[in-house]
């Protein structure tokens, strides 16, 4: 895909295109998160922003694909792969879960109103060229692998990864 | 009439802007777009685009309570 379309301001001569840069840290794996979370992701990309999402601690879950099954060696990280609401069609709410019903309300409004699901959002990011960043620690601690995972992702980074590019991002947001 | 057309009525935000920008990315430049919309949002978020991404906004008419923005591809 090119994206020298969404070029913001003129380019000075000589000196290769560079685009404008954001990063969200995406560490929540509550639905009423995922959502700004990927509306925000696409959109910076629509901006023709290098847009990078690192997913970290339960926001992993968003990336995690719906039969991922048990995961873990310990007994553990295999507990909490069962009780951990993941992926996007299994995400929870923050608030007004009521052990499911809230979001299952919330998805059938967002559907009668039009608003697209966190996986059809999750797929347009892939599509836009999202740079899609898994935690490795947090893979490791939940004991997940790259098999675990939808495809169409970065390779696992570190917190380092996360703050050099925030260092340089003109947005930098913490959901 | 534009040479492109991008239906996005009854899309909420931010399905406009994303499908707008799909469209121009994929336009040759000087080609102008045209998209329709419902959602109000789009009122001041495809203008804000336009302007941040420097592809000309040509036209903006409300028709049938339906939003038509006329882009040109820079």
């Amino acid at each position: 895909m090119t994206d020298t379309a969404h070029q913001t301001g003129p380019v000075a001569e000589g000196t290769a295109p560079e685009r404008e840069k954001m990063v969200i840290i995406a560490a929540s794996g509550d639905l009423d998160k995922a959502w700004p979370v990927l509306i925000l992701a696409t959109t910076g990309a629509a901006y023709g922003m290098d847009v990078t999402v690192f997913f970290t601690f339960w926001g992993l879950g968003i990336l995690k694909k719906e039969d991922a099954g048990l995961t873990g060696d310990d007994w553990r990280q295999k507990m909490l792969s069962m009780f951990h609401n993941a992926s996007p069609a299994k995400l929870g709410l923050s608030k007004l879960h009521f052990a499911g019903m809230g979001p299952a309300m919330m998805r059938g409004l967002a559907e009668d109103h039009n608003v697209a699901s966190v996986q059809e959002l999750l797929d347009m990011a892939i599509s836009l060229g999202v740079n899609l960043w898994p935690c490795q620690m947090t893979m490791d601690l939940m004991g997940l692998k790259d098999e675990h995972l939808i495809d169409g992702l970065s390779a696992p980074v570190g917190a380092g990864s996360a703050i050099s590019l925030m260092k340089e991002a003109s947005i930098s947001l913490f959901i | 009439m534009a040479d492109i057309i991008v239906d996005a009525r009854n899309l909420q935000c931010p399905m406009p802007v994303l499908k707008l920008s799909q469209a121009v990315n994929g336009a040759a430049a000087g080609q102008t777009i045209e998209l329709v919309a419902t959602d109000r949002g789009a009122l001041s978020d495809i203008p804000a685009w336009s302007k941040d991404t420097g592809n000309p906004l040509k036209e903006q008419f409300e028709q049938d309570s339906e939003y038509h923005f006329v882009v040109e591809k820079a």
